[in-house]
C-alpha cells in the first residue's frame, strides 16, 4: 500500500514540492491536497500585473484541474484546514473532512498584516494576498475614485501602481520616511519615490494611520497628526506574517515560523514544512525563487533520497512595475568594514551601488539601469574576488573586455529584432523573444535547446539572460545558486567530485547508481565529465570508459566538419628537424593528405584523413618518432617557445630547453578542458605566454610564472603566480598547478573561468605560500602521469587497441529472406 | 524479395558503441545499446550531415558529434526542440547474437 502524503496549502511552495516529489518518485505517495482558497494553484508573483491589467486570473494559473488528475493527486478546494491530530495522524478540515497521513507537508503560506486600528473590519479594507483581494480592489477601481494603500513596501506600491493603472487616485502612506527601506538605500528610494510621483501617486511619508472611517465601508482615513482624507478603498499592505496557526494548534515548536532544519523538517520528524510558513536558520523568505529551492530539497527527503540540503538563499529584489527599473540585492547598507562603490546620474535616473568587504560583493542597488543586476547577483553568490575589475565594477559586464563586442552591443533590449545575439548559430534578438514567448521558456538552458542562442561558443550569454529579464520581467528566475551538472541529476559538479572521492567510487555505473541519476546511463553532458572525474580520482585504478569520450578523444584525431580526421603530432617545445619535416612531407603524399597546416601553436596540421587510415598514418609517424599532440583533447595542448637565449640577443634565459622539458614532462595529462602553454625567453614575449593557460617569461634573475590567461572567446590576460629561479622550480610549479586545476575545476572550464572563479589569490595559497601542498599536489600529478604517458598512437596503430575504432563491419553472404518465398 | 544480409555478430559491436556497414545504399550505422538492442540508421545526422556512428549513445539516443543534435533510435525521429529524421533499417538479431540487416 502506497503511503499518504497530506499538502496542507495549495500555493506555490506546497505545489511546486509535490511537482518536484513526483518527478523523483512517481508513485511512492497517494497525494491530497488542502487550500484554502477555491481555486486550482496559481501563480501569486503575478497578482500585480492581474491588478494593473496586464494579465488576467486565466494567465496566472499554473497547474490546471487536468494536472490534478493527470497525477492521481486529490484536491480539497476551499476547504480550511483547522487542526492537526498529531498522535492519530490525521488531520481536520473546516467543512467536517478527517484525513489520515502517513507524512504531513506544511505549506499554510503567510497572511498580511493588519494594523489593529478602529475601523479595520470595514468593508472596502482589504490586504494584498491573494484573488480574492485582487477582486475585491477590481471591484471598486473605477476611474477617478481615491484608494489609499498603507505601506510602502514592494507590495504596498505594487498595488498602488496597481490601482493607479486601474485610474484611481492613489495615495500611499508609509511610516518610515523612505521607501521600500527593506530593499532600497535612502539616494535609490528618494529617486524612486520621484518616478512614481511623476507617474501620479501621492506620498504621505511618516505617516501614522490612527483610524479608518466608515460606518457601513470605508468613507477615510484619519492619520496620528489628525488629518484625514477620504477614501472607497484602503488597502493594508505592510507585511506577511508567517501562517503559523496549525502549529500553534498542534503544537508544533515554531518562533516566528514554523522552524525547520536543512532537510525543511519540523520538530515532528512525520511533518515536512516549506515556503513563507518556515522558519529557516532564523530566516523568514517571501519570496519565489527561495521558496522553489526549498521545495526541491524538501521533496528529496520526503522522496526517502536524502541527499540534499537547504542552507539558506541569498535574494535579490525587482520592482514589478511596469517602466521602473530596480533592483536590490544582499546587504546594500553595509557596515564599518565594508566599501561603498557608487555611481549616481541623477538627471539620467541612474543610481548604483554596490557594497564590498574584502573584494567581495555583499550587495547591490540600482536604479534607472539593472541590466548588470543579475551578474553582480552571480558574483555576490558565487562569492567571487572583483579585485581585479573593481575600477570598472560599476561600468557593469560589458566594460570587462569581451572581444567582439562593442559598448552599442551591450544593451540587448535597445536592439532591433533584426540583430543577430548569438554569432555562432546565427539567432537573432526577434527569434530568441518570440521563442520565450510562445515556447514558455523562463531559463538559459531553455533558450539554448530550443534556439541554439548562445549554445555554443557562450561569449552572448549575458544579452541572451537580458532578453529572458526584459521579456519575462521578474519571471526570469536566475541560474539557481548550485547548477546541477546536466539533466541527469540534481547534483552540481563539485558535489560530484567530492562523492567520487568519499565514497571510492571507480565506474561510471558505480556513480549513476549511488548518486540516484535519472537515466540509467546518463547522456552525451554527463558521461564524458565522470570519465574525467573518475580519471582524475583514481590515476592507474580507473578504466577509461571509451564510450564516454567524445569521439576526438576516443579515437585519438579531431573529427571534421566532413567526417574525416585531422591528425597534429606532438613538436616539442615547437622545435623540429629536417627529417621529421621529410617524414611529414612523405606521409602527407603517401596518404595523399589534402591539406597541410600549421597551427597556432607551432605544430604541423595534417587534415582531411579517413578514419581507416589513422592507424597506418599513426605507425609512419611513430617510426619517424612523432607522437600524439593531444590536438583532439581536453589535455595538456603544445607548449609554444620562442628561440630565447640560445639565438637571441634580447634572451635572458634558454627558453626552448625549458619548454622542451615542460613539454616533456606534462604530455599525455588529461585536464578539465584543454591546457596550453608557452615559454618566452624575456619579457619581450614573443611566445605570447601570457594569454597561455601557464605561461613562463623569462627575466635575468630567473622566471615568471603566469597562469589563467586565454586567447579565445574572451580574451584574458594572465595574473602572474610568482617568481622562481630554477628550472626545476618552473617544473614543480607547474606541475601543482595543472594538478590543482585538475583536481577542483569543474569539466570544461578553462583555467581562465576557474580563476576568476576561485581567485588567484587562492590559487596562490594553495601552491606559492604552502610549500608542504605543492610539493603534495606535485606529487599527485607525478603518480597521474605515471599511467598517462602512453603513445595512443602507438598503442592503435602496433599493440592491437580499439581496432573495431578503425574498421567497417563485413559484409556476409547475402542469404533470402525465409519468410519471403522467392519471385 | 528483401535481403538479409549477416553483418556479424552483436558482440562486434561496443556496448553503447557503434560500427558501421558501407552499403550501396550508403553507409549505416549499427548501434548497441546498454539493454543490448541494435538499432540500424543511415550514417548521416539530418541536421548537416553528421557521422552518427561517432556519438556517444545514451538509452535509446544518439547525440550526434558536430552539433549535439540528438537522434531517437527507435523511430528515426531528433529529439525535441531539434526537428529531422534519418531513414531507419530493420536488423534481426538471431538467438546466438548474430546481426541480419535487412535491405
Amino acid at each position: 500500500m502506497k503511503e499518504k502524503l497530506i499538502c496542507i496549502g495549495n500555493g506555490m511552495a506546497g505545489i511546486r514540492t509535490i511537482e518536484e516529489l513526483i518527478k523523483l518518485v512517481p508513485d511512492k505517495y497517494e497525494i491530497t491536497v488542502f487550500g484554502a482558497e477555491p481555486y486550482v494553484n496559481y501563480n501569486r508573483i503575478l497578482l500585480s500585473p492581474v491588478l494593473s491589467g496586464e494579465n488576467t486570473i486565466d494567465d496566472i494559473i499554473l497547474n490546471e484541474e487536468q494536472w490534478y488528475q493527470d497525477n492521481d493527486i486529490t484536491l480539497h478546494k476551499g476547504h480550511t484546514v483547522v487542526s492537526i491530530d498529531r498522535g492519530r495522524r490525521q488531520i481536520q478540515s473546516d467543512k467536517g473532512l478527517t484525513t489520515n497521513y502517513d507524512r504531513l507537508l506544511l505549506a499554510t503560506g503567510s497572511n498580511p498584516f493588519i494594523i489593529q486600528v478602529p475601523g479595520h473590519t470595514l468593508p472596502g479594507v482589504v490586504g494584498f494576498r491573494n484573488i480574492e483581494d485582487v477582486d475585491t480592489m477590481l471591484k471598486v477601481a473605477i476611474e477617478g475614485k481615491k484608494a489609499v494603500v498603507i505601506g510602502g513596501g514592494l507590495l504596498g506600491l505594487e498595488a498602488a501602481n496597481g490601482l493607479l493603472q486601474q485610474g484611481m487616485q492613489v495615495t500611499v502612506v508609509h511610516l518610515h520616511d523612505t521607501l521600500m527601506e527593506q530593499q532600497l538605500d535612502e539616494a535609490a528610494a528618494a529617486l524612486l519615490k520621484n518616478a512614481l510621483e511623476k507617474r501620479g501617486l501621492t506620498f504621505l511619508m511618516a505617516t501614522e494611520t490612527a483610524a479608518i472611517l466608515g460606518e457601513n465601508q470605508v468613507t477615510g482615513v484619519r492619520f496620528k497628526d489628525g488629518l484625514e482624507i477620504s477614501a472607497d478603498l484602503v488597502v493594508m499592505a505592510v507585511g506577511i506574517r508567517p501562517n503559523i496557526a496549525l502549529a500553534q494548534q498542534a503544537s508544533l515548536y515554531y518562533e516566528r515560523g514554523i522552524v525547520v532544519n536543512d532537510t525543511l523538517q519540523t520538530f515532528d520528524p512525520r511533518i515536512y514544512a516549506v515556503g513563507e510558513c518556515v522558519q529557516h536558520r532564523k530566516q523568514l523568505y517571501g519570496l519565489v525563487a527561495p521558496l522553489f529551492e526549498q521545495a526541491k530539497v524538501c521533496a528529496n527527503h520526503l522522496a526517502s533520497l536524502g541527499y540534499s540540503r537547504y542552507e539558506g538563499s541569498t535574494i535579490s529584489t525587482k520592482l514589478k512595475v511596469t517602466g521602473i527599473d530596480l533592483f536590490s540585492a544582499g546587504d546594500f547598507h553595509g557596515n564599518k568594514n565594508t566599501d561603498e562603490l557608487v555611481f549616481q546620474d541623477p538627471s539620467q535616473g541612474i543610481y548604483k551601488k554596490l557594497v564590498i568587504e574584502d573584494n567581495r560583493i555583499k550587495g547591490a542597488v540600482l536604479y534607472g539601469d539593472t541590466l548588470d543586476g543579475s551578474w553582480y547577483f552571480q558574483l555576490m553568490r558565487d562569492n567571487v574576488d572583483i579585485s581585479a575589475q573593481r575600477d570598472r565594477l560599476l561600468f557593469g559586464q560589458a566594460h570587462l573586455g569581451d572581444s567582439g563586442y562593442s559598448d552599442s552591443q551591450t544593451s540587448a533590449t535597445l536592439m532591433s529584432d533584426a540583430t543577430e545575439i548569438c554569432g555562432c548559430n546565427g539567432v537573432c534578438k526577434g527569434t530568441i523573444v518570440n521563442a520565450i514567448i510562445e515556447k514558455n521558456l523562463f531559463t538559459l538552458e531553455d533558450v539554448r535547446l530550443h534556439t541554439k542562442a548562445s549554445g555554443s561558443c557562450g561569449s552572448c550569454t549575458a544579452l541572451v539572460e537580458q532578453l529572458l529579464t526584459f521579456t519575462l520581467g521578474s519571471e526570469y528566475s536566475d541560474s539557481p545558486k548550485t547548477k546541477p551538472l546536466c539533466g541527469c541529476t540534481e547534483y552540481t559538479h563539485d558535489d560530484i567530485q567530492r562523492v567520487i572521492r568519499e565514497q571510492h567510487l571507480t565506474s561510471i555505473p558505480a556513480v549513476i547508481h549511488f548518486m540516484n541519476w535519472k537515466k540509467p546511463d546518463g547522456c552525451h553532458v554527463c558521461r564524458p565529465a565522470l570519465n574525467y572525474y573518475l580519471l582524475c580520482a583514481w590515476p592507474g585504478e580507473y578504466q577509461d570508459d571509451a564510450q564516454s569520450r567524445f569521439i576526438n578523444e576516443r579515437v585519438h584525431a579531431n573529427i571534421q566538419k566532413d567526417g574525416t580526421y585531422s591528425v597534429v603530432p606532438r613538436i616539442w617545445g615547437g622545435m623540429t628537424t629536417p627529417q621529421e619535416l621529410r617524414a611529414l612531407a612523405d606521409i602527407a603524399e603517401k596518404f595523399q593528405v589534402p591539406t597541410v597546416k600549421f597551427t597556432g601553436g607551432q605544430r604541423i596540421d595534417l587534415l582531411g584523413l579517413k578514419k581507416q587510415d589513422l592507424p597506418a598514418v599513426w605507425r609512419d609517424l611513430n617510426q619517424a618518432g612523432l607522437v600524439s599532440g593531444h590536438a583532439y583533447g581536453k589535455a595538456l595542448r603544445t607548449v609554444k617557445t620562442c628561440v630565447g637565449s640560445e639565438w637571441c640577443r634580447f634572451g635572458t634565459q634558454n627558453s626552448t630547453e625549458m619548454g622542451i622539458k615542460l613539454e616533456k614532462f606534462t604530455w599525455g595529462s588529461w585536464t578539465p578542458h584543454k591546457f596550453k602553454m608557452a615559454v618566452s625567453g624575456c619579457p619581450r614575449n614573443c611566445s605570447e605566454a601570457t594569454i597561455k593557460d601557464f605561461g613562463i617569461v623569462a627575466i635575468e634573475s630567473g622566471w615568471e610564472l603566469h597562469v589563467g590567461g586565454n586567447g579565445g572567446i574572451k580574451v584574458r590576460v594572465t595574473d602572474l603566480l610568482c617568481k622562481v629561479e630554477s628550472q626545476e622550480e618552473v617544473l614543480e610549479y607547474c606541475a601543482a598547478f595543472i594538478q590543482l586545476y585538475r583536481e577542483e575545476a569543474h569539466y570544461l572550464e578553462r583555467t581562465a573561468p576557474w580563476i576568476e572563479r576561485v581567485g588567484v589569490t587562492y590559487v596562490q595559497e594553495r601552491i606559492v605560500d604552502d610549500a608542504d601542498n605543492r610539493q603534495q599536489l606535485y606529487e599527485h600529478f607525478l603518480a597521474s602521469q605515471q599511467a598517462a604517458q602512453k603513445d595512443p598512437w602507438q598503442e592503435r596503430a602496433t599493440e592491437g587497441v580499439a581496432q573495431h575504432e578503425f574498421t567497417f563491419l563485413n559484409v556476409g553472404t547475402s542469404q533470402s529472406s525465409a519468410t519471403d518465398g522467392g519471385a | 524479395m528483401e535481403n538479409r544480409i549477416h553483418i556479424g555478430h552483436r558482440n562486434d559491436i561496443p556496448r553503447l558503441g557503434s560500427r558501421v556497414v558501407q552499403t550501396e545504399q550508403g553507409e549505416i550505422a549499427l548501434f548497441r545499446t546498454a539493454d543490448d538492442a541494435v538499432f540500424a540508421v543511415a550514417n548521416r545526422c539530418p541536421h548537416k550531415n553528421g557521422p552518427l556512428s561517432e556519438g556517444i549513445v545514451h538509452g535509446h539516443t544518439v547525440t550526434c558529434p558536430l552539433h549535439n543534435l540528438r537522434l531517437n533510435l527507435e523511430n528515426g525521429q531528433a529529439v525535441a526542440p531539434d526537428e529531422g529524421c534519418v531513414e531507419q533499417f530493420t536488423v534481426h538479431v538471431d538467438a546466438k547474437g548474430q546481426l541480419f540487416l535487412t535491405m
